[in-house]
């Protein structure tokens, strides 16, 4: 948990930010006939992320504030069992929004005591199992194409998800940033 | 579409939460801020490198790739160009409609498909800052061989 506002370490955080930023008008500078692309990605991206990131981090705030960890340990811990997966499976699949907009959510779950399999659960619910995209996918690409990648896809899911839980080493299944306010409380 | 019903359910549930209580209506918002801020800056290191790799790849770079007669190289060309690229599915998906209108195989298509949604290099940055390198790395790497199979079981599948 950050302490106080100190103008060093936001000057180091955003250092390469900025020199990336710097990077990026060099390039356009430099390459001109990619440079008309490259903006209007630059703007394509940019409004996506700013659209549809700021109502994720205000359901997380939500979600945060609102559920205690007890009851998320007891629906989707370790003890929690299939219905833990299967909750992660559903909250994944109602989400909406590209895959980084996950990532948040998903560490504020594992801060409040999800278990490491259940978030890649989660995450991987997000990704391809989303239900307006998969009726859309049927629209576009055919029942077959789209039904036969979901079934492989909720396979897949799955058996990633408890590859994760044997490969990554139990002290490297952990949150980095999805800081709980509740459980910084109990520490202080 | 999917994000005016994102707003409606924030606008909804923070106007229920306001009235129920006050205190956790602003601590989610303060959370909420500090989060933004909190990954602001891997989020303009994205942006950046989205839309630097993006301009590189442009719609004839990907139709070739993925295109007809792309054989092997296709396949592992369309998952390769899927795991780098950062396209919402209701662009992706007609434009792979289109591709395979114009001959591109089932293969290459479904591999791309995959690994759009599921692999993420550029966004590993985010990614990383959440949950650490191992399992950043470790989840794009099983989730770049799980397209590649589901890929082959949608060609199979479709081919019969």
């Amino acid at each position: 948990m950050k302490k106080s506002f100190s103008y060093i370490s936001v000057g180091k955080r955003y250092s390469i930010p900025v020199l990336m930023v710097a990077g990026f008008g060099l390039f356009l500078s430099l390459i001109p006939h990619r440079s008309e692309m490259a903006l209007t990605s630059f703007l394509n991206q940019g409004t996506t992320m700013l659209t549809v990131l700021p109502p994720i981090f205000l359901l997380l705030g939500l979600l945060d504030a609102w559920v205690p960890r007890e009851v998320l340990i007891r629906h989707m811990g370790h003890q929690a069992g299939l219905k833990g997966g299967v909750l992660a499976f559903l909250l994944g699949s109602a989400a909406a929004g590209p895959l980084y907009g996950a990532f948040p959510i998903a560490a504020v779950l594992m801060a409040k005591g999800s278990s490491y399999r259940n978030v890649m659960i989660f995450l991987g619910a997000w990704s391809t199992t989303k239900i307006p995209m998969v009726l859309f996918e049927i629209a576009s690409l055919g029942p077959r194409f789209a039904l036969t990648r979901l079934g492989a896809s909720v396979f897949g899911i799955i058996i990633i998800a408890r590859a994760m839980e044997k490969l990554v080493p139990k002290d490297k299944q952990l949150c980095t940033m999805g800081s709980s306010s509740e459980s910084s409380r109990q520490t202080q | 579409m999917e994000t005016i019903f994102l707003y409606a359910l924030v606008i909804v549930l923070f106007t229920i939460s306001f009235f129920k209580d006050r205190a956790k209506t602003r601590a989610a918002l303060k959370k909420a801020g500090k989060s933004i801020e909190g990954i602001l800056p891997q989020l303009v290191v994205v942006l950046v490198l989205v839309s630097t790799i993006l301009s590189l790849f442009d719609s004839g770079v990907i139709s070739r790739l993925i295109g007809r007669d792309s054989g092997i190289v296709g396949f592992f060309g369309a998952a390769l160009v899927g795991s780098v690229t950062l396209i919402p599915g209701f662009v992706a998906f007609p434009a792979a409609a289109e591709l395979m209108a114009q001959g591109a195989g089932v293969l290459p298509i479904a591999a791309f498909v995959s690994t759009l949604m599921m692999v993420g290099i550029l966004t590993f940055p985010m990614e990383q800052a959440y949950f650490g390198r191992t399992t950043a790395l470790y989840r794009n790497i099983l989730a770049f061989g799980f397209s590649l199979v589901a890929a082959l079981v949608v060609g199979w599948v479709v081919g019969l």
